[in-house]
This record gives C-alpha cells, structure tokens and sequence, in this order.
C-alpha cells in the first residue's frame, strides 16, 4: 500500500481509512497510518495497519492477546523501526524519525507494563515530561541563576494543574514507586499529557483496576480530551471502557486488522465474534 | 492527612536538604581538623594526607555524578585525574614567574580541569554509546590508554617555550631549561602549591557543581535516563545528551581534583594514576551508597584516613582494608544482612530517638487506590 | 626474530589470555558477574606450583595438578564465601566484593611470599628450543605447549558444555536463571562448578605465564587477569569461541605491536583496539545482542 503523496492528506484517501468518516470528515486528520508493519526474524508481527486518526478523536485498538497491538504502539512511537509502511503525524511523515523525535513530534505513550521513574517523586515524573517546557541552559542549572529558579517556579505550577486532573497534587512529593497500582497508571498518563502531545496512545490504562476506578478513569479520558483537544488512540481488554468511550474501534487479529468502525459496528461484526469467541463448530 | 503532609513538606527539599547535610558536613570537617591542626593534635603524616582526602572527596563525588546519578559505571576516572594533574603541572611550571601562589594554584586547577573536559568529550562520545559492561570496560581502556600515554610524554621548558616529544631525546633545552615531565617518572621538581584550604574550596565547589545539577532539569533528565530508558526516551528525552553532561562533568571535576592533589607533591608518576586508584575511588563512592552524595564525602575521608590508622597492624593493614571492604559489602548488601541491621537501627532509632519514626502513611494508600 | 616468531609468541601468550578469559567468560556467562579476583587466583596458582617445584621438588605433572586442586577450592571457597551471599544484589556490590577479595588475595601472597619477585623455573628448562625454516622459525618448548594444552582446554569445555548433564544445566542457568531452578536444576551446585572449572583453568594458566614470563610476585596476576578480561569482552562476554578468539588476537596485537610498534605502548593499542571493535560491534565479536522487551 503505498500513497503518492507525501505529506498531504487528501480527503479521499482520509475517508477511506477513517474510523469515523462521517465525525472527521471536514477536520485535518492528525495521524495517518498507512500500511505500517514488521517482521520479527521472517514472522510477520503486524502487517497493512492502515488507520486514520482524527485529531479529537478517542479511538480503541483491541483484539485478543498477542493479536500485536502493543507492537502497533512500539511502530508508532519508534521503538521498533517499521519493516513497511509508514505514519504522518499533522501532516509529517514520521520515516527515519527515532523515538525521541517522534515524542517531540507529538506521541506520547503509556506502558502496559507501567515504566515510571520509581525512586523520584510524584511531582518530579510530571516534570520530567515537562522538561522540554522548562527554559534555562545548563549554566543556569549548574549555578541555579534567577532563570533556573523562575522556569522551575513555572514548571512546579505546571506540574501541580497537570496533576489535578487526577486528583493527585496532594501526593506530589510521593516516591512514585511507592504509589497503588491505578495511581501509577493514572502518573503516567500524567506524564504523557506533560509533553503535550497531539496524539496520546494509552496501554491498557484500565489494567488492574476495580470497576469504580475505571469508570472515573473514563470519565477522565474524556476529560483529557475535552481539554486538550487531542486524539487518543488506547489499548483495552475492558469492554465497558472501550465501548463507552471509544467513538472508532478497530480490531486486531494475527497482526492484521479485521474490522474498523463504531462501536455498535464492532459489536455485531462476525469477524471480531469468532476473533474473540472462536469458530462456532458446523453442526 | 497530617502525617501526609508532613510528610510531602519534608519530602519537598529532599534535594535541598542532602545538599544542607554535604555542605554542612564539609564546612564542619574543615572547621574542626582546622582547629586540631592548629592545636597540634593531628600527626605530621596525617597532616600530609588532607589535600590528598580533598582531592579523594572531589573524585568521589564527581564519580558518583557518573556512577550513582547517570549510572554508568566508569573505571577510569583516574585517567581524567592524569590528565588533570598533569596539565595541571605545566600550567603552574609555565605560570611559575606570576605573583601569588593562589593564582597559580586556581589557574593550574582552571587548566587541568579544561584538558580533562576537552578528553571527557573526546572519550565520552564512543563511550556512551555503549551499555553496561561494555560501557565499563571501554572506560577501563581509556583510562589504561592515557596512563600509557603519558608513560611516553617528555616536555620541557626553557626560555624559547615548551618542548614535548615521545622521548628524552626529543628534547633539546638550554642551559636555564629543566624537565616538566619524564616519561614514567612522571613530574619532577614540582613546586606545591596545593593547601588545606585550597582542597576545601575545591570539595565545596565540586559539590556546588554537582548538587546543582542534580537539581535541575539536566538532572532530572539524567536521572530519568539511568532509571527506564525507554521512558524516558518515551517522553522525548535523547539519551546521549544528557548522559553526556554527566560525564564531562565528572571529567572536567576530576581533572581539578587531580590538578589540586600533584600540586601538594614534589613528584608524581603515572603509575599513581592506575586502574587501581579508579577502583580505589569507585570503592568510596558504592560504600557510600550509589547516587548518596553525603554518603561519598565521608567514605572518601574515612577510606583515605583508614589505611593510616592502620598502619599499627602494619603488614596486615591493607589485608585489614581488603576484609573490612568485604565484610561491609557483606553486611549491607546481603539480604539478610541487611534485613537484621535495618531492624537494629530501628530499635535503636525508636530508644534514642526523640523524634517519631513516619511511618508511610496508610491512609494515602487507600485515598490513592480507592475512590475520590 | 622474525614476523613468524613473533607470530607464535602472540599465539602462545594469546592462549595464556585465552585460558584466562575462559574462566572469565564462564562466569559471567552464568553468574552475570565480573570476577576481579579471578587474575589473582592465577597468582595464588602460580606460587602453590612455585612451592612444589622449588620446596618439595614433586614432578611438573603433580605440582601442576596440586595447583589446580588448590585453585579449584579457592575458587569455591571465594563463591560461597564472598558471592553467593550477594547473589540477585545489584552487579556494582558485587564488583567491588571481588575487588575486594582480590586486594585480600594480593595481600595475603604478600604476606606469605613477600614482594621480592620470586624466579619460576620453567616446566621445560631442559628441553631444547626447536628451529624451522632455516631459523626463521624458532619455536620454544613453552609456545608450542601453551599452544597445545590451549587447544585441549578447549575442545575439552565445548565437548563438556554441550554432551555432558552438568555442562547442559550449566547453559541452561546462563540462559535464564529462574527457569532452570524451576526445571529443577541445582543452580547453585552449577555456579559453584563453574567457578571450579575456571579457578583450575587459572591454576593452568599460572603456571603457562610464569614459564614464559619468569618472575611470580603478588601481583604478577593483576595485568593479564585485565587483559584477559579484555579478551573475553573482545570476543563477547558470555561466549566461550568468543574468549578463546578474543583472547588469540589481543596476544597476537600484543606481540606483534610491541615487536614493530613500542613497547611503552603495547598495551595502549591493545585496549585500542578493542574499543574499536566494541564501537563497530557494540557486544563484542561473537556476543548475543540483547534486547529490551517493550
């Protein structure tokens, strides 16, 4: 699958992948994948994943374990280098980009398996996402001049508003290593949003939790949204939470998308029952 | 509530108040081997060891920038302190005609420290590309190599200029010219210049240097990087830059230190600066606890002094130091150990302490883990 | 001399580094440790076959096994002793546990034998040095032994790694540690086999240098056991063809840059070397790439 264009977006081949034609249509879609995929040693880990993001859009990427998803994470944020295709970003073509320049592009991530910066603080995890925010030169941080004290005076700001979206200011001298499980997922959402990114991917954000918390996560993802007015693109195996809140779906089997659409298409869609349920045996 | 703010509230200068402990402890230690110096309470060959203890602290804390804050484990901090020292020393022969022996000390501090910045850039480019043991061997390569440079190095001064060469052939000086370097016998005929107070200055602004840093968001980014890479990169931060100020740092921090500790001797070879002084000063920094400032100034001290207080055992005294090195790392890293030495502490905390013991605070727990 | 003298020197002294980094190699392979001591247990081998030469006048064969019989439970000793406490700690504790241990070594051979250098008879005095090629090939009966016994040494671990049961459970706890104890493998009784493997291999090793190199003093260990470490990064740490290649081409440098080069700067070409393999092959010449799971 390869586009011509390099770099624009032409409303045809937009409408064609988007998973909310009809939502989108009219707006600049912030993240186009086109035919991305990966071989690990001649076995094909994710292949022709071709979607297309709004850029407010809260999307859901599910699908059965080892179906690749977290892989599609990895290819987006440059933790693996595709094999083929590739992904623009507002209209950048991401090729050749590593991960920390895809981040400065504008992907932030979570991790399934939580990475948070465990011996620091609560408040310092934050800032490490706001670094790029926080202005001074290494000689105003050697001799901690009155740009040092201003910009982190700012960034400690920062940090405590970012923090209230969940709450947690009260724990922003924390270990975040010594946190409950949800609140270091919820930290590291956090920490993603402190780089302000236009697309936020969430891994299994509601892992681990219980009903109550999860239910307050969704509200909170939208809220992230509403405020933000960025796309979010997450990986969730609680059906609740991906078709309460998720506006587009698509489906991951065998490293292959099998269906995209709303939610209630999802539902009803027979590929994604026997991907889930399996082969109903032919009497 | 009130435990937990208390505790956020203490915890908010956990930076600030490390950095009180390391300045404190520093500014107390001068203060007081000042006095007993000049009480006479302190023997000639201990006298000897305070600019060498100074320049120990100075290496130790620049090493755990390296080792303890952006956690890559270098064997060849003493390469840096070659080059430190060394430099050091022509700069101070070549400044020997100025006024006061201050300036010359500082301007030869100033040298050394730049010659070993411009050889941390040069070796910290391939060096921090790599990961773990490699990283470690290459910086033990590095630090053999300038010690078997240096091995080679002859420069002389007379009143045309400078003359280095490869070997004492090389060099042609005049009648008023004498020898800066010697090949393996390294500097001879240095003039000291290093003093206790001058050592002092030196730690206090090492630590300066280093407490800074680590607070600040170079530091942050350091240590954000030696804790999960991939988060780090994640949220948008290059690894190599930042490692990279780390380790120039430390390099250009023991190149002062090594400027400061030849100028206290009349003579310094290259062999002082071998793969064994870059272990000796790795062992102050992991007694002191990686990544523990406070900790490295007072094992340096202690360490440094130790071998001298032993000296009544005599032969047995670096057999002694190599047990006890054991023994220590037995009992605070074993598990077990540790478990038992954590529950004394304890006990003796809540007998003689008259301050409360925090507990973590439980309620915060469940705030954090149950609903809002 | 000629080149191809000086060639079989640096395969000789290559396979001394060989041997040595064998024992290094294994280790870290299944430990996931750097055994600083290891260098100074060459020295301890070196003195114990120094003493059944010179104060018990016993044949080469047997003072050469009682060196290693001696090596091999120092080596056991040190584990249990000093690192297996320290098991699963992290890496930098137990570094400096072994540099600890291998000040202790050097201190009590201090001790015990004094810092004169004492003169090792070599194993071959009476043997005759053989010429080839006219003279352009002059081979001593060290060179062509330490060449020999290096080969055997290796055919012998490959075979014991890969047929025998312990040299399999040996792999298996270098592969992964947890796995193998649940497969019920005594990974302890694997560790401490394989330090008693490589602290023999040092015994061997002492005594293969010091007939070369003639002086023993405590710490005549400390600058191969480097170097052979080096070797064993050279070729990939953790990999047993890799130590003995690593080992091969560092001694063939040595000579060979001391020979045409400086002697002042053998070893500084050595080490640069091999920082230039590491920058072009990161995990050495015949390492594993590893990879972080995401």
């Amino acid at each position: 699958m390869i586009f011509p264009t390099v770099g624009v977006n032409t409303l045809t081949d937009y409408k064609g992948h988007s998973l909310l034609p009809e939502r989108d249509a009219e707006q600049r879609p912030v993240l186009e994948i086109q035919g991305l995929g990966i071989d690990f040693g001649g076995l094909t880990a994710v292949n022709d994943f071709t979607i297309t993001l709004g850029p407010t859009e809260i999307s859901g990427l599910i699908g059965p374990n080892g179906a690749g998803k977290t892989t599609v994470f990895n290819l987006l944020t440059k933790v693996y280098q595709p094999t083929r295709g590739t992904f623009y970003l507002d209209g950048k073509d991401t090729a050749g980009m590593n991960t920390v320049q895809v981040n400065q592009a504008g992907i932030a991530r979570t991790f399934q398996n939580i990475r948070l910066f465990d011996k620091m603080t609560v408040e310092e995890n934050v800032k490490i996402g706001l670094h790029r925010d926080i202005h001074y030169s290494l000689g105003g941080a050697l001799f901690h001049t009155p740009f040092y004290r201003k910009a982190e005076k700012r960034a400690h700001e920062r940090a405590l508003e970012l923090l209230d979206i969940f709450d947690m200011a009260d724990f922003a001298y924390a270990q975040a290593g010594s946190l409950p499980y949800g609140a270091q997922r919820r930290l590291e959402i956090l920490r993603a949003l402190a780089t302000d990114p236009k697309v936020l991917l969430l891994d299994e954000p509601a892992a681990g939790m219980n009903p109550s918390e999860t239910s307050d996560l969704m509200e909170a993802i939208t809220k992230i949204r509403d405020t933000f007015k960025i796309c979010i693109l997450l990986i969730e195996h609680d059906m609740n939470l991906v078709m309460g809140i998720c506006e587009g779906i698509a489906v991951l089997n065998f490293g292959q998308i099998i269906a995209k659409g709303t939610p209630q298409e999802i539902q009803s869609n027979p590929q994604v029952i026997e991907a889930y349920l399996g082969r109903k045996k032919e009497a | 509530m009130n435990t937990l703010m208390k505790m956020t509230k203490s915890n908010m200068n956990q930076y600030k108040r490390s950095a009180l402990w390391s300045y404190g402890i520093t500014i107390a230690g001068f203060v007081i081997v000042s006095i007993m110096v000049s009480a006479g309470l302190i023997s000639n060959s201990l006298q000897g060891q305070l600019v060498p203890i100074c320049a120990y602290i100075s290496l130790a804390v620049s090493l755990n920038l390296v080792v303890g804050i952006s956690g890559e484990l270098s064997l060849g901090h003493a390469g840096f302190m070659a080059i430190g020292a060394f430099s050091g020393v022509i700069a101070a022969t070549l400044f020997q005609s100025l006024p006061f022996l201050w300036v010359k000390l500082v301007i030869a501090i100033l040298v050394g420290g730049l010659f070993a910045g411009v050889a941390g850039v040069i070796i910290g480019v391939p060096v921090l590309r790599l990961r773990g043991d490699y990283l470690a061997i290459v910086t033990l390569a590095f630090g053999e190599i300038i010690r078997n440079v240096l091995n080679v190095i002859y420069v002389g001064l007379d009143e045309k200029g400078l003359q280095v060469s490869t070997s004492m052939d090389g060099i042609h000086l005049s009648e008023q010219g004498s020898m800066i370097l010697n090949g393996p016998m390294g500097a001879t005929g240095v003039t000291k210049l290093s003093t206790f107070f001058a050592g002092f200055l030196l730690v206090m602004f090492t630590l300066f240097v280093v407490l800074n840093l680590i607070n600040s968001k170079h530091g942050r980014a350091i240590m954000a990087m030696r804790d999960n890479r991939i988060a780090a990169e994640s949220v948008g931060l290059s690894a190599t830059n930042f490692k990279m100020t780390a380790f120039v740092t430390g390099a250009i921090l023991a190149g002062m230190a090594g400027a400061l500790f030849a100028l206290n001797y009349s003579t310094v070879a290259p062999v002082k600066f071998n793969f064994n002084t870059s272990i000796f000063i790795l062992v102050f920094v992991v007694l002191g606890g990686i990544g523990n400032i406070t900790g490295s100034i007072i094992s340096a001290a202690v360490l440094t002094i130790l071998p001298e207080a032993l000296r009544q055992f005599s032969d047995y005294r670096m057999l002694t130091y190599a047990i006890v090195l054991i023994i220590v790392m037995l009992a605070t890293n074993n598990p077990q150990l540790k478990a038992l030495t954590a529950a004394a502490s304890k006990q003796f905390k809540a007998k003689f302490s008259r301050t409360r013991v925090y507990k973590r605070p439980q309620k915060a727990d469940e705030e954090m883990g149950g609903t809002k | 001399m000629t080149a191809l003298t000086y060639l079989t020197g640096g395969l000789s002294l290559g396979s001394v580094y060989a041997i040595i980094a064998l024992g290094y190699t294994m280790v870290y392979g299944i430990a996931k440790m750097l055994n600083f001591a290891h260098g100074d247990v060459i020295m301890i081998g070196g003195y114990v076959v120094f003493c059944t030469f010179t104060y018990m006048n016993l044949p080469v064969w047997l003072g050469l096994l009682l060196g290693m019989v001696v090596c091999t439970v120092l080596g056991i000793v040190i584990e249990k002793l000093a690192y297996k406490p320290l098991r699963g700690t992290s890496s930098l504790a137990v570094l400096i546990t072994a540099i600890g241990v291998s000040y202790f070594l050097q201190n009590a051979a201090l001790l015990v034998f004094g810092s004169a250098p004492k003169v090792f008879t070599s194993m071959f005095a009476k043997a005759n040095n053989i010429e080839l090629a006219d003279g352009k090939l002059i081979l001593t009966p060290e060179t062509i032994f330490t060449i020999l016994i290096c080969v055997l040494i290796m055919i012998g671990l490959q075979v014991f790694i890969t047929k025998t049961k312990m040299g399999k459970a040996m792999r298996a706890v270098s592969e992964d540690n947890d796995a193998a104890r649940l497969m019920g493998i005594n990974v302890n009784q694997a560790i401490s086999t394989t330090f008693a493997i490589g602290s023999a291999l040092a015994a061997v090793a002492g005594v293969l240098l010091c007939s070369s190199y003639p002086t023993l003093m405590p710490t005549t260990g400390a600058m191969p056991g480097i170097k052979a470490f080096t070797a064993a990064v050279f070729g990939g740490i953790g990999s047993i063809p890799g130590a003995m290649v690593g080992g091969l081409i560092l001694g063939i440098i040595e000579i060979l840059s001391r020979a045409y080069i400086s002697t002042e700067l053998s070893d500084a070409i050595v080490f640069g070397v091999l920082i230039v393999v590491l920058l072009v092959k990161p995990t050495g010449l015949l390492g594993r790439k590893i990879t972080e799971k995401v």
